[in-house]
């Protein structure tokens, strides 16, 4: 610290740490856990009001304070990596709710794999209409078919057909916030009051977010939602190249 | 706990393993899910040290998906000129997605399928 400046020492101490703090992985890695705690704390609060997202409330109290204290994604995610990191892990753990049920998913495997191949067929035209109403440039509609598989196969497929990987994440991360947000009043404006079919129905539109949303509310929805989430990577990996072809 | 971390991982990297092995067409935690399903269907049972694992990760699912929701919202922001078409199309498709998957599915359930879980609130 330069001895003749004019700043009062405290504050230009203040400076002098936060500079050093945001630069190292503990700034990331603190926002990300303290975000989620206070968001937590709210869908809790609101008896997980399906509004008070835990994703989405994070997502907007990061953001800000990235924005006001003009910190950089990649500075920030020099932290928040660790986070990031035990996404794959926790994907793989959801191998342990589907075999508990197991048995009960085998002798269900007809119905569930119609549902899924229906849902999916119509999730596609749907978006794919809607895109050609507006015009939507080629690669914008090659982005946006796989939006309703999860993130990394979404980019993958996306690149394989000529869209952009980028434009594929941020519509599959904004499939998955607005399918859980919507679930509960819709599955129940529906009058669907099955754990396993509302839960296999979020999985199957809204992937890894909404299969959280699903795991918050019920474990039983939640493993149907994990089962419907991978099903529907595993069909959108291997199909939906195919349907760019037809389509696009 | 440490123990069922430790199997989480292996069947991770198992999994990175596969994909490369596809060339990339699935992701490696998608694979590994897969294959630590089989091993724990063939075993017919589930070790506590890795269902305490996995229970604690999948207690708090969300945080994990929040690194990339930020990166993925900051990107979003730009994406303002190129129009309402496609925020239009994921909001009509997901609603599309929930409902036809869910009534399909109810039609072709059979009451013995929902056993227990009739007192729906969320």
């Amino acid at each position: 610290m330069s001895a003749n400046t004019i700043v009062p020492t405290g504050l230009d101490k203040l400076a002098e740490i936060w500079v050093y703090l945001s630069a190292t992985p503990l700034f990331g890695l603190t926002l990300t856990l303290v975000a989620y705690v206070i968001a937590d704390a709210v869908y809790q609060r609101t008896n997980k009001f399906p509004l008070a997202n835990p994703v989405l409330i994070s997502v907007a109290l990061i953001v800000t304070v990235l924005s006001a204290s003009g910190t950089s994604y990649q500075t920030y995610f020099q932290g928040a990596q660790f986070v990031h990191f035990l996404l794959g892990t926790a994907t793989v753990a959801l191998a342990v709710p589907l075999a508990r049920l197991w048995n009960e998913l085998a002798s269900r495997a007809l119905p569930l794999l119609t549902g899924m191949f229906v849902g999916a067929t119509v999730s596609v035209l749907v978006a794919l209409g809607v895109a050609k109403l507006f015009a939507a440039p080629p690669t914008m509609m090659a982005s946006l078919l796989p939006k309703s598989v999860t993130a990394p196969i979404a980019m993958g497929i996306a690149e394989q057909i000529g869209g952009s990987p980028t434009l594929a994440a941020v519509f599959a991360i904004s499939t998955g916030i607005f399918g859980a947000l919507i679930a509960t009043p819709l599955l129940n404006a529906l009058g669907i009051r099955d754990w396993s079919q509302r839960g296999f129905a979020v999985g199957v539109a809204a992937h890894g977010i909404g299969t959280a949303r699903a795991y918050s509310v019920d474990p039983r929805a939640g493993a149907y939602a994990s089962l419907g989430m991978g099903l529907h990577a595993l069909l959108g990996a291997m199909l939906l190249p195919w349907v760019a072809r037809w389509f696009l | 706990m440490i123990k069922g971390l430790a199997v989480l991982l292996v069947f991770q990297s198992l999994g990175e393993l596969a994909s490369r092995l596809l060339q990339g067409a699935m992701p490696g935690p998608v694979l590994g899910l897969i294959l630590l399903l089989m091993f724990l269907v063939a075993r017919k049972n589930i070790s506590t040290s890795i269902a305490t694992a996995a229970d604690g990760l999948l207690a708090h699912l969300s945080i994990f998906f929040i690194p990339a929701a930020v990166g993925v919202m900051l990107y979003a922001s730009t994406l303002a000129e190129t129009g309402a078409a496609w925020v239009l199309a994921i909001l009509l498709s997901t609603v599309a997605a929930i409902t036809t998957t869910a009534v399909v599915l109810r039609a072709l359930s059979k009451p013995a399928d929902t056993p227990t879980d009739r007192n729906e609130t969320k």
